[in-house]
């Protein structure tokens, strides 16, 4: 019984013992950011690591906590960008006075993610899902004397709130209709009365908030600028998949007798996120706001393979996110690197950049090319299994408009591409040299955006462990 | 039970939703906009009270999430209020019409 709880929780365990562990060593005497970064960073790639060791099925405190080798994969994949999100922010920590306390702040939110996607109970889910909100709205004001930063933060928080504010009336009148908060036990009392829709609607919305779908995306941009770079690659990538984990289980086991409903709702919410996602990413100039837009626009398609509703529908969508995390945290790796160094955001200021830092241009359109989704990469494939896990349900418009919709996506990434490559600059970006950990987190990044394409085995081990509706 | 019927509780909380809602969109005082989701939140309090009282009274799934909402509620709005301190050092301001550094 106790050795059940040890493996159960054994990823959770070992995040709680790694924020312990800071905190005596914050108690403690002052060390130096190096050796601190390095502790850090080994004792980030060992949560990776054990992750793999000794799994199994099992529920914990009366069905509250579950899981399964899918949702072991799924907190595998979150270790792994949180790791490469702090190899890549070694340049700009560097020189920070809070460095223990940057790490506290993303190791809470990380393990409340894991109690959110674990979650067999709408009061555990509430739980985690503030756990992973609440610290990263401190993080995103982490260099305090900013004023976007500080501006960024109060739009987290306060939209966060009104979201999990509509979630938990949803959530109230669900319990009021069905007479339960187990997630297992939902499906037998949901009937599609109004009510229930309208439980639905807000709970939907509160989702859509937090992976900031159409139209509720308006924070999304302000606050990708005004975060520290590193806090925008952890919101882009981990807080984002790790809530559209836990909205593909919802939606396919707990609300599964209003699979109609939804359907029609998320094909609005998709088409929508990718039009004006995309429409406005055309526009930006400052490098982080463009990733958000495109990231935006990345969402509409995840709905779109979500709404799929079959076990290609799960496996794309997980495998989906797993390209985003290496493709979009490549781009954030030189991101990061450039603005900890130079300062400067702004797509303008990349002009020319590959005349000066030839490997860090080509990692960024490496990047740019997946998240595109051009052939070789494996972009094209993450959206190759979505546009096709959508195609099931036989509505060849939505497919139409969002293949459309990759072509003008084209425009925009290419346009970065054409700056870095193309565009004369009288003063680019000066040669930067690259720390050792900042070029450990952009190998991997790059050798997983070409291997995940390339080596089916990936997908067939995600779909081998994904189930349907 | 007689007296009040359930309708009329889930009319009040309802109505202090929307409230919360209409003040949260409508004031430009951070604190005040704090003030209202507080305001929303406090109506799902109610409505999970009054669901468990009236329709479920053998279980206590409702009351302990109140309970929990409550707790959450005050981290969240400790967490607000430090961040909009700081804010205010930079700003000289609370009023979200001043931080608007940052559009479309």
């Amino acid at each position: 019984m106790l050795a059940d709880f040890f493996i159960l929780l054994k990823q959770e365990l070992v995040v709680t013992a790694i924020i312990f562990l800071l905190l005596f060593i914050k108690l403690g005497k002052d060390r130096s950011n190096e050796t601190l970064l390095g502790i850090i960073n080994l004792l980030l790639f060992l949560n990776f690591a054990s992750g793999f060791c000794c799994s199994q099925d099992g529920m914990l405190f009366n069905d509250m906590f579950h899981t399964n080798p899918l949702i072991v994969l799924e907190k595998n994949i979150l270790n792994l960008a949180i790791w490469l999100i702090s190899l890549q922010s070694y340049s700009w920590l560097k020189t920070h006075k809070h460095v223990i306390e940057f790490y506290l702040l993303l190791l809470s939110t990380l393990l409340g993610m894991f109690f959110m996607i674990s979650s067999g109970n709408l009061l555990m889910f509430y739980l985690g899902l503030e756990m992973s909100t609440i610290p990263l709205a401190a993080a995103a004001n982490f260099d305090l004397t900013k004023r976007k930063s500080s501006e960024a933060a109060m739009k987290l928080i306060i939209s966060s709130a009104f979201s999990s504010a509509l979630l938990l009336f949803g959530i109230s009148l669900l319990f009021g209709t069905t007479g339960t908060l187990v997630l297992t036990e939902l499906p037998a009392h949901l009937s599609a009365n109004p009510l229930q829709i309208f439980a639905f609607i807000l709970v939907l919305s509160g989702f859509a908030f937090k992976i900031s779908a159409v139209p509720f995306h308006l924070w999304t941009a302000d606050v990708y600028e005004g975060a520290p770079v590193a806090v925008t690659a952890y919101l882009s990538v981990v807080s984002k998949a790790a809530v559209l984990f836990v909205f593909v289980s919802v939606l396919y086991n707990a609300f599964k007798p209003l699979a109609d409903v939804w359907y029609n709702m998320l094909f609005i919410l998709s088409l929508a996120t990718i039009i004006i996602g995309n429409l406005f990413a055309i526009r930006q100039d400052n490098f982080k706001r463009f990733l958000a837009f495109s990231s935006i626009a990345q969402v509409g398609f995840i709905l779109l393979g979500i709404s799929g509703s079959s076990q290609t529908g799960t496996a794309s969508v997980i495998y989906f996110i797993l390209i985003y995390v290496f493709s979009n945290l490549a781009a954030f790796g030189v991101i990061s690197l450039v603005s900890a160094v130079k300062g400067k955001e702004n797509i303008s200021d990349y002009k020319a950049f590959y005349t000066t830092n030839p490997l860090l241009s080509w990692v960024i359109t490496i990047a740019l090319f997946s998240l595109a989704g051009v052939p070789p990469t494996a972009g094209f494939f993450g959206k190759f299994f979505l546009l096709t896990a959508g195609a099931a349900k036989g509505n060849y418009w939505w497919i139409g408009i969002a293949a459309l919709n990759m072509v003008v996506s084209f425009y925009y990434y290419l346009r970065v591409v054409k700056a870095i490559f193309m565009d004369s600059n009288e003063q680019p970006i000066e040669k930067i040299s690259i720390p050792n950990y900042s070029k450990l987190a952009l190998i991997i990044c790059v050798a997983g955006i070409i291997i995940t394409g390339l080596a089916s085995c990936v997908y067939d081990y995600i779909y081998s462990l994904s189930s349907g509706l | 039970m007689t007296g009040v019927p359930l309708t009329h509780i889930l009319f009040v909380s309802t109505a202090l939703f929307f409230i919360g809602m209409y003040g949260l969109f409508t004031r430009r005082n951070m604190i005040t906009m704090l003030m209202s989701i507080e305001l929303m939140l406090n109506s799902v309090n109610i409505n999970f009270v009054a669901f468990n009282k009236y329709l479920f009274p053998d279980k206590l799934d409702g009351i302990f999430f109140t309970i929990f909402i409550i707790t959450i509620a005050a981290a969240e709005a400790a967490v607000a209020i430090a961040i909009i301190i700081n804010l205010y050092r930079s700003h000289q301001s609370i009023d979200v019409e001043d931080a608007t550094e940052m559009k479309f």
